[in-house]
């Protein structure tokens, strides 16, 4: 199956009111050419889900500053002025997750889990309006899976049937991401062909990739 | 005291906390400065919640890689036995008891161990990201931070911003001294002799249990 695209192809699948994970944390790790492309088309009523939402002025920060964005779910917004002016006029709807729920989330999404039994949350607001379930005398909130129409992913190198390697701590969530959506698109900063790439050392394996993206675009 | 030499007492102090061993996770702000005061008799092995183990010191001017960075974005270094991950296995490190100890900051912190530093309504909302994890998760929860901020005091009865989380905080670092919450309350373990019980009264709202043996906070 042929999966390398030109950034046009790869990110014309990205339609209006679609939901989007971004990889990233604060920035580092995201895939700054597939956003450049889709804040150039314009795409807009997205529903975005990423650790944070970045700076202004940089990557899927810009996605809120340029107003593609509708909802959030995120656990940090402290880094962008614009999302929490946005937020308090009502023009973006804001859902503060905590970090690991978020990733765990994200995580049952691509492991076909019916929920996230968590004690983090317990005792705050994060509790309100959701399940709560007691184990062995221990309280525990219940979380839904968070799954997305598309995953744009950065990785430090892809072989040409997607395999992929991340690049230290630009790792973050891109992993997890990968596994959670219907496409995945993934921009790569070095492509190499298959066979190149140690299996042992593979951290997301080709079935989960649908498009790569080079970064001689 | 001068706020620099505020911060250096409690970080020295914190840093004292730990053994030979330790998970250690420092979060943004003063807790980052504990670092600096560890002993290199033990080893102690910092997690950064980005997706790292064995973080190091701050790399030197030009030396900084893009891709290796701590939680609030600032360059970083990892240990020749460091390793990295992705972010579900960071906060299973975290959530699953892995973790000896998370030190953070707080607006507020109380007699019944409860914490408030994520948000002030109506004012600051720049969200939880892993500190709700860390605090639940972590096996010990060290709170450091100065004694009042702005003149207003935070150690108070009961928190009254939006909870961290419940009932989790081990111990409380300050300038002032050290304080252990236990099932009675706040227990003054260590008081710093630049100040007098009285001093450290005036400037806590929690009741504070006095012990016989009242020790000295010993900072170089």
């Amino acid at each position: 199956m042929k999966k390398m695209r030109s950034l046009t192809e790869a990110m014309a699948s990205v339609k209006d009111g679609m939901t989007i994970m971004v990889g990233g944390f604060l920035g580092v790790g995201s895939p700054d050419l597939l956003l450049e492309e889709l804040i150039k088309n314009g795409v807009k009523d997205l529903t975005l889900i990423a650790n944070d939402t970045s700076f202004e002025g940089q990557d899927y920060g810009e996605l809120i500053v340029n107003k593609l964005v509708k909802k959030v779910y995120t656990s940090h917004i402290g880094t962008n002025r614009e999302t929490g002016r946005q937020m308090n006029a009502n023009e973006l709807e804001v859902i503060l997750t905590p970090q690991g729920t978020l990733a765990e989330q994200i995580r049952a999404a691509g492991a076909g889990l019916g929920a996230v039994v968590t004690p983090t949350g317990i005792g705050t607001v994060v509790e309100e309006g959701k399940q709560i379930l007691e184990v062995d005398g221990k309280k525990f909130l219940v979380e839904k899976p968070l799954k997305a129409d598309v995953a744009l992913i950065r990785a430090k190198k892809a072989d040409r049937s997607g395999n992929l390697i991340y690049d230290k701590s630009a790792r973050n969530f891109n992993p997890i991401m990968a596994m959670a959506a219907d496409l995945v698109i993934v921009q790569a900063d070095e492509i190499v062909e298959p066979g190149e790439l140690d299996p042992n050392f593979v951290m997301t394996p080709h079935i989960f990739v649908d498009f790569i993206v080079g970064d001689d675009q | 005291m001068d706020k620099n030499r505020m911060k250096e007492v409690i970080a020295k102090r914190v840093a004292k906390e730990f053994e030979d061993g330790d998970l250690v996770n420092l979060g943004i702000g003063l807790p980052t400065l504990v670092a600096n005061y560890i002993s290199d008799d033990i080893d102690v092995t910092l997690q950064s919640e980005n997706g790292f183990i064995g973080m190091g010191i701050a790399p030197e001017s030009g030396k900084e890689d893009p891709n290796l960075t701590n939680a609030g974005s600032q360059p970083a270094t990892i240990k020749s036995n460091g390793a990295f991950f992705d972010s579900a296995t960071s906060f299973a490190i975290i959530r699953g008891g892995h973790l000896d100890y998370t030190v953070l900051g707080a607006l507020q912190v109380d007699s019944k161990g409860n914490l408030a530093n994520w948000m002030i309504p109506g004012k600051l909302v720049p969200g939880m990201g892993g500190a709700m994890d860390l605090v639940t998760g972590a096996k010990k929860v060290i709170v450091a931070m100065t004694h009042t901020s702005r003149g207003n005091i935070k150690i108070l009865e009961e928190c009254t911003l939006p909870l961290t989380a419940k009932n989790q905080v081990d111990l409380i670092i300050t300038e002032m001294g050290v304080m252990e919450v236990t099932e009675e309350g706040i227990v003054l373990k260590e008081i710093n002799p630049e100040f007098t019980i009285g001093d450290v009264k005036k400037l806590t709202e929690a009741k504070l249990i006095i012990p016989e043996k009242l020790k000295e906070m010993k900072i170089e």
